[in-house]
């Protein structure tokens, strides 16, 4: 192949990429919006210029610490407290890390962006969806955390824009987010050969939820949750299948003649939901 | 605040979003292999995870005020059956968030 053609089929590989990523994100833009918008507008009415919902944004790219930046920002200068803050609140991304320690490897540039943009939403995605065989891992798992990036930027800067003029009834829009990650849990659910893990999140976070309060039971329940796993590590790593496959869903890792017919079978699968 | 305070602030809040980000991939670089126990922990904490974000998305609902969580368990049912019905992403999701956007603004 010459440059120019090595060039023509490096941009379809990309727009293939893009077009298989977007249709995941459509469930975030609806949810990113709406939570970039409050946040942009809450920014506004506490007196703040849209510039800083857009450059936090763009640099935290982490709702929950966001809304609580406001409130340190008005507050008194604590630089040691906002550090703390962000920590426990985001602590769950090291979850994330360890679970994608292997995914997000190896893909230059690429894999630093990767991590960059790891919120709850790329996370999940990137984590749990059956990318078609013919399409680039890499350029896939970017366009989802861009395309999540550039949907909480806009919505948060709008909403710091237009502020209080945006009045539409929007209530019980934010539920988008919980129906995401309920079928994202779903998803894993039936692509899982062992159900304990799943269940423990549940459990364990509900009952520290019970136990701490809404406020302050992220941490307990990493704790807890993270100690059972280590727990019960001898039983359910056998369970789990050996350490090189993954909790991928079968078929994800094989390769070369067989792949078309894979990637067939993954759009069938998503498509159809005869499920045995 | 002024505005290095703010930015100051700002800055240390990415600075700690960051870490959390970056961290496990600085602690376990590429060239050397995992250790087991964490390889272990890289597949058996996403479900676990996944567990924690329902429950971290419903923690404001409360069972004994208002309307008592009836909203967001219909709407949580009619997603999972939706799910496993067609299993189509966006279906479930739309279909379950339109259902409680009416339950919350014209039932509720």
């Amino acid at each position: 192949m010459t440059g120019q053609q090595l060039k023509i089929e490096r941009r379809r590989e990309i727009r293939h990429a893009f077009r298989a990523a977007f249709p995941h994100t459509i469930p975030i833009f609806a949810g990113f919006w709406f939570l970039g918008l409050t946040y942009g507008i809450y920014m506004n009415v506490s007196g703040f210029s849209f510039i800083y919902p857009m450059l936090m944004s763009i640099t935290i790219f982490a709702g929950s610490i966001e809304f609580v930046t406001v409130n340190l920002l008005l507050g008194a200068f604590n630089p040691i407290q906002a550090f703390t803050m962000a920590l426990m609140i985001n602590a769950r991304h090291l979850f994330y890390g360890i679970s994608m320690l292997e995914k997000y490897r190896g893909y230059g540039w690429r894999s630093f962006y990767l991590i960059y943009g790891m919120c709850d939403e790329s996370f999940s995605i990137n984590y749990t969806a059956s990318i078609p065989k013919d399409v680039d891992k890499g350029w896939f798992m970017f366009f989802v955390t861009m395309l999540n990036h550039i949907y909480w930027f806009s919505g948060s800067t709008l909403g710091g824009i237009f502020g209080s003029l945006i009045h539409f009834d929007t209530e019980g829009l934010d539920f988008v987010m919980t129906a995401m990650f309920v079928v994202i849990f779903l998803e894993q659910w039936l692509t899982e050969k062992n159900h304990l893990s799943s269940l423990l999140g549940l459990a364990l976070s509900l009952l520290c939820l019970i136990a701490f309060g809404a406020d302050n039971f992220i941490i307990p329940s990493m704790l807890v949750i993270l100690a059972v796993l280590t727990m019960i590590r001898p039983p359910l790593e056998k369970r789990l299948g050996s350490p090189a496959s993954g909790a991928a869903p079968p078929g994800k890792d094989a390769s070369g003649a067989g792949a078309e017919h894979i990637s067939e079978d993954n759009k069938r699968t998503e498509k159809g939901g005869e499920q045995p | 605040m002024m505005l290095t305070q703010q930015i100051i602030t700002v800055a240390m809040v990415v600075l700690a979003t960051m870490l959390t980000r970056f961290l496990p991939f600085l602690i376990f670089p590429a060239g050397r292999p995992t250790p087991k126990y964490i390889q272990y922990l890289g597949k058996a904490l996403p479900p676990a995870v996944f567990g924690l974000l329902i429950i971290y998305c419903l923690k404001n609902v409360s069972l004994f005020t208002g309307s008592r969580g009836i909203p967001e368990l219909i709407a949580i049912v009619l997603v999972v059956v939706l799910h496993l019905w067609k299993r189509q992403m966006l279906l479930s999701i739309a279909g379950g968030t339109i259902c409680y956007m009416l339950l919350v603004q014209f039932v509720f």
